[in-house]
């Protein structure tokens, strides 16, 4: 049993990159309109809301709400691609198109293929939340040398959602349950972990809760970066996120191994 | 090296509570092209899957290529080339993306695909779509490329599930063709089909399986020879029964399969002259074929 598992696993430390190439080839022919699509969404909630709200609101935390704001989108975007990026793009070729069978019987193991995937995933999502990094610190929202430290940061957050999504796409029958995902965990999570408005502004016993949540993690990391100041329990923060790439990581294998190769 | 190539050893798989495959046993020479011949459902898929590692055995020892399945599959699946019975070629991609990427997952680089992929299009009759898109392609054009696929890795064996169900008379011959020309290269196949011409054409031995039981294993002529040994008379039209008595006399053995009786005769002629006066029948004298040993061993036709 254990060594039916140890033979999914990666079976090294670059067989990935040939299933991240093969996203990659595909998404550079649609690349324009792919990069709009993912673009589009969070700058119109950034400039829609941050404006919007802005005025009532006021300043946050010693910002303008739209650059608090924007420090949130910065992570929620990196959650929302790497998501999206599994639950429909990674799953259609795990069980519509059936071409990660065809990678098995190839030099390539499971852990290969959701490796590729959730690296191809937070791939997309470093593309989303640096693109949005960067528009901000255009607009003098952040700081620009403050990029550089939230790109890992970004990237982290990328594989940590990715891993979560692939073990909800190695559970789901169907579509349709991408949506619970969706509505009871990410949108929840959204506002517990601070991204639209300080988590100080919830209970007290709610705010525990953030502790649990990886976007939270990332905001934490994100948000002083950009603001240009000191952020607190960086090893912590970059722990957690780390613990969430990771262990989803292998339960998705297993679980994949369950479903593809019974 | 042993002359082995693939090696099933009273292998079982069982879902749920059925036993699919049925402590199967069977070994494949290098060099030959062996059958898994069987109705849908028969059994022949698992055992393909069971054979790269794609699904592990309850019970029983696989070993292809020298290495243990499924511990070391992916040793044995550097020199394998699949065809699965259901084409997944990448849709997102042209006929050369589609080889220029699968290279890539038997770590070969760039230029290694670049260097083999005419010679693979040459072979699957596909220079022509160099640069098509594959969801424009005709079904046999899919399953040869399916093929030309399989072979990017330059493998010793072939694994083909099914590789002409669903494709026209002439399209299945060109994949027929391909195979021969394979297999004249030295290669080793493992084929499953349920076209007894298909098997007949191409295998050197094969297995018959029903239900994950192997029912016979030989040559095709051999088990022809062996399990019938006549010729065949199909009567279509009449009544069954009553026709059976009338030719039981100048016959080794009848079946009833549907609307047909199969009279197996070495005195052909006797039989027709007995049904001289039925000018409501349709009469088929033809050699004997791996169809007739399967309803022999099952009472059954395979066809479904
Ligand atoms: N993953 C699975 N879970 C449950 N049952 C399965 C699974 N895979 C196959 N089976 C069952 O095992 C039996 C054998 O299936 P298999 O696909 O090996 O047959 P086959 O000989 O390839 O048939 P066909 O000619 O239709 O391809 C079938 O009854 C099938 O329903
Ligand atoms: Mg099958």
């Amino acid at each position: 049993m254990w060594e039916n598992y140890a033979a999914v696993l990666p079976a090294n430390g670059w067989n990935w990159i040939a299933v991240w190439r093969r996203n990659y080839l595909a998404w550079k022919k649609a690349a324009l309109v792919s990069i709009l699509g993912n673009l589009a969404d969070p700058m119109i909630y950034l400039f829609g809301l941050g404006t919007g709200l802005g005025f009532m609101v006021g300043r946050v935390e010693g910002m303008s709400y739209i650059a608090f704001l924007a420090t949130g989108m910065v992570a929620a975007s990196a959650m929302t691609a790497s998501t999206f990026e599994i639950i429909y793009a990674a799953f259609a070729r795990m069980r519509d198109q059936r071409s990660w069978e065809a990678i098995l019987y190839t030099k390539m193991t499971l852990g290969d293929i959701v490796l590729g995937e959730v690296v191809w995933a937070a791939t997309k999502a470093l593309l989303a939340g640096t693109a949005i990094a960067v528009v901000a610190a255009i607009l003098g929202y952040a700081v620009w040398s403050s990029i550089l430290h939230i790109v890992p940061v970004i990237a982290l957050t990328g594989i940590a959602f990715a891993s979560l999504a692939m073990v909800v796409a190695a559970l789901a029958p169907s579509y349709d349950y991408f949506i619970f995902y969706q509505t009871l965990i990410l949108t929840p999570m959204l506002f517990l972990s601070g991204a639209v408005y300080p988590v100080t502004q919830l209970p007290g016993n709610v705010q525990q809760m953030a502790t649990f949540l990886p976007l939270a993690h990332s905001i934490d990391l994100i948000r002083p970066a950009m603001f240009g100041r000191p952020a607190a329990d960086v090893i912590f923060h970059l722990g957690i996120l780390f613990i969430f790439g990771v262990l989803p990581f292998f339960v998705s294998t297993a679980l994949l191994r369950r479903r593809l190769m019974s | 090296m042993t002359a082995i190539a693939i090696s099933l050893i009273d292998v079982t798989k069982t879902y749920l509570d059925r036993t699919v495959v049925d402590r199967f046993s069977f070994a494949v020479k290098k060099g030959e092209c062996f059958g898994l011949l069987g109705p849908n459902g028969a059994g022949k898929s698992t055992i393909a899957r069971m054979a790269v590692g794609m699904t592990p055995p309850d019970a029983g020892k696989i070993t292809v290529l020298g290495a243990p399945v499924p511990a070391q599959a992916r040793l044995a699946r550097a020199s394998i080339g699949v065809v699965p019975q259901f084409d997944d070629l990448d849709q997102a991609f042209t006929v050369r993306e589609n080889l220029l990427v699968f290279g890539r997952y038997f770590n070969m680089s760039t230029r290694q695909i670049e260097a083999v992929i005419p010679s693979l299009l040459e072979f699957a009759r596909l220079e022509s779509k160099a640069d098509a898109r594959v969801a424009g392609l005709s079904g046999g054009m899919k399953r040869r490329l399916m093929l030309a696929r399989a072979l990017i890795n330059d493998p010793q064996l072939l694994i083909l599930d099914e590789p002409t169900t669903g494709l026209d008379p002439h399209a299945r011959h060109l994949i027929w063709e391909r195979l021969r020309s394979l297999l004249a290269r030295g290669k080793t196949i493992l084929l499953t089909t349920h076209f007894m011409e298909e098997a007949e054409r191409l295998c050197d031995r094969l297995c018959v399986l029903e239900e994950g039981q192997k029912i016979a294993e030989g040559r095709p002529q051999g088990l022809i020879d062996e399990q019938i040994g006549c010729q065949v008379i199909e009567i279509n039209g009449g009544n069954p029964q009553e026709l059976r008595a009338l030719i039981k006399t100048c016959a080794q053995r009848i079946e009833v399969s549907g609307e047909t009786l199969f009279c197996y005769s070495s005195a052909p002629e006797q039989v027709r002259v007995q049904l001289r006066e039925r000018t409501d029948l349709r009469l088929l004298q033809r050699p004997p074929n791996l169809e007739d040993v399967f309803l022999r061993l099952t009472g059954r036709e395979m066809k479904d």
